[in-house]
């Protein structure tokens, strides 16, 4: 296994960094979580058209870079450290991994090409009102009709469901759990807003009632093709996680050198300086676990389930106990409004519970190392 | 980069269990083989997954490590970044071909966490230093032919620019060493009483007045091996001119493994929790499951980060004091867990015991971890000021002579 980012790598993620910060500075940030889209859409073609963010992952026969998941890995961790809102984690991370686990080139073929290109916003719909992210908690039904299907029910929780292009839906049919691809603007789809504690990730609640769907890979068949897209989430995910902790623990260790109590800066108190150290230890031992699972996605390794599950639980601890020490090391200016900390502690915990919980992911864990 | 020596066939050329300990590791010593993660002349710059590959071909034939100890993993790295060459060439080769045995002598009683602090003192005497003092927390004292020893030798000096590091011969008059016994009922430290000892001025590693630079070597690598960054064979037979263990035949010491080896959560040391918790019926018990999993993370990680490590893309500064405070939560983690898993078990030791008295060696060791070689809490303050960059404490100007700084105490010990 080699650890180290290629020099291409490191470019890339520095010519992201430098985008994001002069597109989606925290002033934007801000400006858009405030909206229902939650994005700004000339700032999603320009990542399209000049970074080509949307492709890396898509082969370049459907159109798109043919990076590997080391790349995306990359990309995620600067965007996550950002705080960019939008639909790039939906699109990239699960639309376009459960069409690569598909098994169906003609839904490839048609629906892979926009994504690379940018032109398609896409999101999965799995988990519904009981927020369970396995396929037992699938119950929305589908049902053949005429040449194609329709699905009756609803979800809950869907990234960016609100105003997706794509959205693919895990839905069952009497084969068992299937994925189905729907318009966004599809007949009898009722797409809701929800008001997220997260802001600068929305989620939507999409309604089905005799919406005309397109069933992707065989009928019956997705649990693997979502298993597959919720290993590869989960290290997406981690290496999100990864960037939004050590923006915490710049700021901490930041704050804690220039805030004055008693005539000394705070950081020169054991109390707040062991704080960071542990933050320290715990974002190291974060990247080690998020690149190691960006290294075994990528080298399509046996070794996934087991590291994506690890690497989930792991991050989304370190990460939400880096933004909630983040704001006990700034005090009362950190539980402000104007202050940034809170937007942090809102995208940890939000990631923490996205794609199951770290004692969920735990478990999974235990399961797979065989216990 | 591949290996070059076919271990295996090496192992069946020499490997012969009715050969002396001494013969045995001079074979070892020559073949490059006794630590082969150092570079040429006296390793073969292997990395540690070929190490590792030595270590299981050894153990597999049930063939006895190298000399380990402190000479192996404390003096010979900070020789060989400090030393002369003429010191290198008298002392190393006799490391790693287990003819002396050697200890660490940095420790007081009053100087702790505040190492430099120390009190031990060297004085010059034509080509000699003359070293009067107290040390503590000395493990294999009772073993060593050398120590490396860090001792005050100008008191008008700053608090760190007055120490000086020595290969201090320990085997003489002047020099007591008294076992000190821990809370585990063992004595794996000792107490070091020197008064009027003699170390030759060719024996000073560095330069005079330059040993705290000299120990932070020390110290570093010391993290990083209670960190995990060290392979080593189990080797039951203690190196060195003392213990006796030279003449034995070097099939006569099993696979026993060293008893600080507790303080180590291996991989497979977690497959074996895993095994204990199936045979005791407990991974039924979510909370056990939890921490089993919890634990095998961490493990991973560690060697993740240990990976990271050597590509250079872990480059804080600090990757000794991580490694060293992960492992400090990785022994607490397993104690707890595996104290679960017994349940009253736990509270019987010995060999018949499920697990075979390990778990319990562990319960009983898992404090040590985060004291030795630097507390948590010091680690935690290195990692802040060093790596972070945060401001110290406030305390006395740094130029202040050590002799004006007030001095570090010891509360009084209760009557023994």
């Amino acid at each position: 296994m080699n650890f180290a980012f290629s020099e291409e790598q490191e470019e890339l993620r520095r010519s992201v960094r430098r985008f994001l910060e002069d597109r989606s500075p925290m002033t934007e940030v801000r400006r858009l979580m405030e909206t229902e889209e939650g994005f700004d859409p000339a700032v999603w073609d320009q990542m399209g058209n000049q970074l080509g963010l949307q492709s890396l992952i898509v082969p370049e026969s459907y159109g798109g870079a043919g990076f590997t998941f080391v790349e995306l890995a990359v990309v995620l961790e600067e965007t996550g450290g950002a705080l960019l809102g939008g639909p790039l984690f939906p699109t990239v991370a699960l639309a376009t991994t459960a069409l690569l686990a598909c098994g169906d080139e003609a839904a490839k073929a048609d629906l892979l090409p926009g994504i690379a290109a940018g032109e398609t916003i896409a999101t999965v719909a799995l988990t519904e009102d009981s927020g369970r992210w396995d396929l037992d908690g699938v119950t929305l039904a589908a049902a053949p009709s005429g040449d194609g299907w329709t699905l009756d029910g609803h979800k809950m929780f869907v990234l960016d469901g609100h105003h997706a292009d794509l959205v693919l839906v895990a839905a069952r049919t009497a084969a068992g759990v299937s994925l189905f691809a729907v318009e966004g603007e599809a007949s009898g789809l009722t797409r809701t807003s929800l008001p997220t504690m997260d802001q600068t990730r929305k989620q939507a609640r999409l309604e089905f009632s005799s919406t005309p769907a397109r069933l992707v890979g065989e009928d019956g068949a997705a649990g693997p093709v979502l298993g597959r897209m919720l290993d590869l989430a989960a290290v997406a995910l981690a290496a999100e996680q990864v960037g939004g902790a050590q923006r915490c623990l710049d700021m901490s260790v930041d704050y804690a050198k220039t805030r004055i109590q008693f005539g000394r800066p705070i950081g020169s108190f054991q109390a707040i300086k062991h704080k960071c150290a542990d933050m320290l230890l715990e974002v190291e031992s974060a990247k080690s676990a998020a690149y190691y699972a960006a290294w075994a996605a990528a080298e399509d390794s046996d070794e996934l389930p087991v590291v994506a599950s690890l690497a989930k639980s792991y991050c989304s601890e370190a990460y939400f106990h880096a933004a909630a020490e983040n704001i006990q090391i700034h005090g009362g200016i950190g539980f402000t409004w104007e202050h940034d900390a809170h937007l942090y502690f809102k995208r940890a915990k939000s990631s923490e519970l996205l794609l199951g919980d770290p004692a969920y992911h735990r478990e999974l864990l235990a399961q797979r190392i065989g216990m | 980069m591949t290996t070059e020596l076919d271990v295996d066939q090496w192992l069946d050329a020499n490997w012969d269990p009715d050969l002396a300990v001494r013969a045995w590791w001079q074979r070892l010593a020559e073949a490059r083989l006794s630590a082969p993660m150092l570079a040429p002349p006296y390793g073969r710059q292997w990395d540690r997954q070929q190490t590792v590959e030595l270590v299981r071909a050894m153990t597999r034939r049930g063939a006895l490590g190298p000399p380990s100890g402190i000479g192996m993993m404390l003096a010979v790295p900070t020789l060989l970044a400090h030393g002369s060459t003429e010191l290198v060439e008298t002392l190393v080769p006799r490391i790693l071909d287990g003819s002396h045995g050697w200890c660490q002598l940095f420790s007081e009683p009053g100087a702790g966490s505040d190492l430099a602090g120390l009190l031990t003192r060297a004085e010059r005497d034509g080509d000699e230093w003359v070293v009067t003092g107290q040390k503590v927390w000395t493990s294999t004292g009772q073993y060593a032919d050398y120590g490396i020893l860090i001792a005050r030798t100008d008191p008008d000096a700053s608090k760190h620019r007055g120490i000086t590091y020595f290969a201090f011969p320990v085997r003489q008059p002047g020099v007591e060493v008294r076992p000190l016994r821990e809370m585990t009922g063992r004595a794996i430290f000792n107490e070091v009483f020197i008064e009027g000892a003699r170390v030759p001025h060719a024996n000073v590693i560095g330069q005079v007045g330059d040993g705290w630079r000299v120990a932070s070597t020390t110290l570093m690598v010391e993290r990083m091996g209670i960190g995990g960054a060290t392979v080593a064979a189990p080797s039951a037979a203690v190196p060195g001119t003392v213990a006796g263990h030279l003449d034995r035949p070097a099939g006569s010491f099993g696979q026993a493994r060293p008893v600080i080896d507790e303080s180590m959560v291996s991989r497979q040391r977690v497959r074996a929790l895993v095994d204990l918790a199936r045979q005791r019926a407990r991974l039924a018990d979510a909370t056990v499951r939890q921490d089993l999993a919890r634990l095998y993370g961490l493990v991973e990680i560690t060697e993740w980060h240990l990976a990271r490590m050597k590509s250079g893309q872990a480059a804080t500064g600090g990757e000794g004091n991580v490694a060293k405070l992960r492992n400090s939560d990785v022994v607490r983690l397993a104690r707890d867990v595996a104290a679960r898993i017994l349940g009253m078990h736990a509270t019987v030791t010995g060999p018949d015991t499920p697990g075979g008295g390990m778990w319990q060696e562990l319960i009983l060791f898992s404090p040590a971890p985060s004291i030795f070689g630097g507390t948590d809490q010091v680690q935690r303050n290195v990692v802040g000021e060093r790596v972070l960059g945060l401001p110290r404490e406030p305390g006395p100007p740094p130029d202040t002579p050590f002799r004006a700084l007030p001095q570090n105490t010891v509360p009084a010990r209760s009557e023994r």
